[in-house]
């Protein structure tokens, strides 16, 4: 379980937000919205202690993160798997190459054992017949899957996503949301998926965390998003151009 | 107060690199392929400028020293002696501050803003040992064979340049060269190249690892990284020649 204490972050003078404070359950998939520029992704960066806070705790299984050496804290970003805005992918390497990185150095498995354990990952993407393509030669969607192939190949108990959906077209946004649905269910993972596509938060969240002036203006389940009076995350959602 | 800054960054990310420098089984892969990249690769263009570098310094000597009673082996002295305490390594270095220090500032820096350098971070390694670690080593280790390189072909260089005009003879440039030869001015010359190789590769480290902005941010990160390589290249020659001569 991931506890989030009132948290408070800002870069120099600008304020992101503060008082921060929810809980993400074992297994649920939280939902955390927001127009640009209100601290999404920062505050996603907070948990996985990419970023420390101006104040605030945030424990993960009762352990607080921010006091982790930084040994330890390593061994606690190999719990997280994250798949970034723009996947990330190392482009020195081939597309299997990047999936198979993190169990070259943070296991001791023989090659046969890896490519066992790439593959198994390439085909819960969709993209076991990749070969050794190069990240560049990838489209958008292929990328990000590429890049969710590499979070859960280390067999994380929690997944961070970034923006899973932005820049794709609606078919294959459909997919990336079908592929967290599914890692959600088979691998049994905690996920946080930081998105303005309120289409993909309606078909992947169990929880949705609303960031607006500064704070977390809602917090609750998705049903009870549905039947919400809260003026801003109304008017969020009808923004989005989408009616629930 | 951006100096100050700058100045912590660094000491940060260099003491950081240093702490994890144990952890060789994360970089020992990056530092041969480094190595290979910073020393192997850039023989090439080290050499046409040693040559160069050589060859025009003999011709210059020869034209200025034409008093007729100074030996022309005195030219084969000033021209191996400026090669091995200068000229070899400063220029080698001033060379490479474009080639090593541009690539490795825009390696780190595409790294930084397309986020790979956290991907590193979130999956639980030490991005510092992983990138700037091997970086950093391989500039310090392929530095002094790059300065031997230099050395080797700045020596040729004159002589062919001798033999060219016919100022001096292969026999007088190498005796010349036999008379002033030390040791010392051979280690002098790896110093400075070590420091150098230093200078360049964890300046550009630093620019690169740090770099923000997107293309503009990389491209900032590049011309600051050659730029401030080829300063401190030249402020630390001033000083090793002060201490050490």
């Amino acid at each position: 379980m991931i506890e989030i204490k009132n948290l408070t972050k800002s870069f120099g003078d600008n304020l992101i937000w503060k008082d921060v404070s929810l809980t993400i359950e074992e297994g649920e998939t939280l939902a955390v919205i927001g127009k640009s520029g209100s601290g999404k992704s920062v505050l996603m960066k907070h948990l996985n202690v990419l970023l420390y806070p101006d104040s605030g705790t945030v424990t993960i299984d009762g352990v607080g993160v921010f006091e982790m050496r930084y040994a330890r804290l390593r061994k606690l970003r190999q719990r997280f798997g994250v798949l970034f805005q723009g996947a990330a992918l190392f482009d020195s390497i081939s597309a299997y190459e990047n999936v198979a990185f993190p169990l070259r150095y943070f296991t001791d498995l023989k090659d046969d054992k890896i490519n066992e354990r790439v593959m198994e990952s390439l085909k819960l993407v969709h993209l076991d017949d990749i070969g050794q393509k190069s990240p560049a030669e990838l489209s958008g969607g292929m990328r990000k899957r590429i890049g969710l192939a590499r979070a859960i190949v280390l067999k994380p108990d929690y997944l961070l996503y970034d923006e899973p959906t932005s820049g794709l077209d609606p078919e294959t946004s459909d997919e990336i949301n079908d592929l967290i649905i599914n890692m959600a269910d088979t691998l049994d993972i905690t996920s946080i998926v930081i998105t303005h596509d309120m289409h993909s938060v309606l078909r992947v969240a169990d929880k949705v965390a609303f960031l607006d002036e500064q704070k977390l203006s809602w917090f609750g389940t998705l049903e009870e998003m549905k039947n919400s009076d809260h003026k801003a995350l109304n008017s969020f959602i009808r923004a989005s151009e989408y009616s629930i | 107060m951006q100096l100050f800054v700058d100045v912590g960054r660094y000491c940060r990310l260099i003491y950081e690199a240093i702490r994890s420098s144990t952890e060789f089984g994360m970089y020992w892969k990056n530092l041969i392929i480094e190595m290979v990249k910073t020393g192997f690769d850039s023989l090439p263009i080290i050499i046409l400028a040693g040559f160069f570098t050589g060859a025009v310094m003999t011709i210059q000597t020869s034209y200025q020293l034409v008093a007729g009673f100074i030996p022309p082996a005195t030219i084969g002295s000033i021209v191996s002696q400026s090669l091995l305490i200068e000229l070899a390594a400063v220029i080698s270095a001033l060379v490479l501050a474009g080639r090593v220090g541009a690539r490795i500032a825009t390696e780190l820096g595409t790294m930084a803003v397309s986020e790979q350098i956290d991907a590193l971070e979130s999956m639980g390694f030490n991005s510092v040992t992983f990138l700037v670690m091997p970086r950093v080593l391989a500039g310090v280790f392929m530095f002094p064979v790059i300065y031997v390189a230099a050395v080797v072909a700045g020596m040729s260089g004159g002589l062919l340049g001798g033999i060219l005009t016919g100022a001096v003879p292969v026999a007088d440039f190498m005796l010349g060269a036999r008379q002033v030869f030390s040791p010392a001015d051979v280690s002098f010359g790896i110093i400075k190249s070590f420091v150098f190789g230093y200078i360049i590769t964890s300046i550009s480290c630093y620019k690169g690892y740090f770099a923000t902005g997107g293309a503009e941010g990389v491209g900032q990160a590049t011309t600051q990284a050659a730029v401030l390589s080829c300063i401190y290249i030249l402020v630390a020659d001033f000083i090793l020649a002060f201490v050490l001569l």
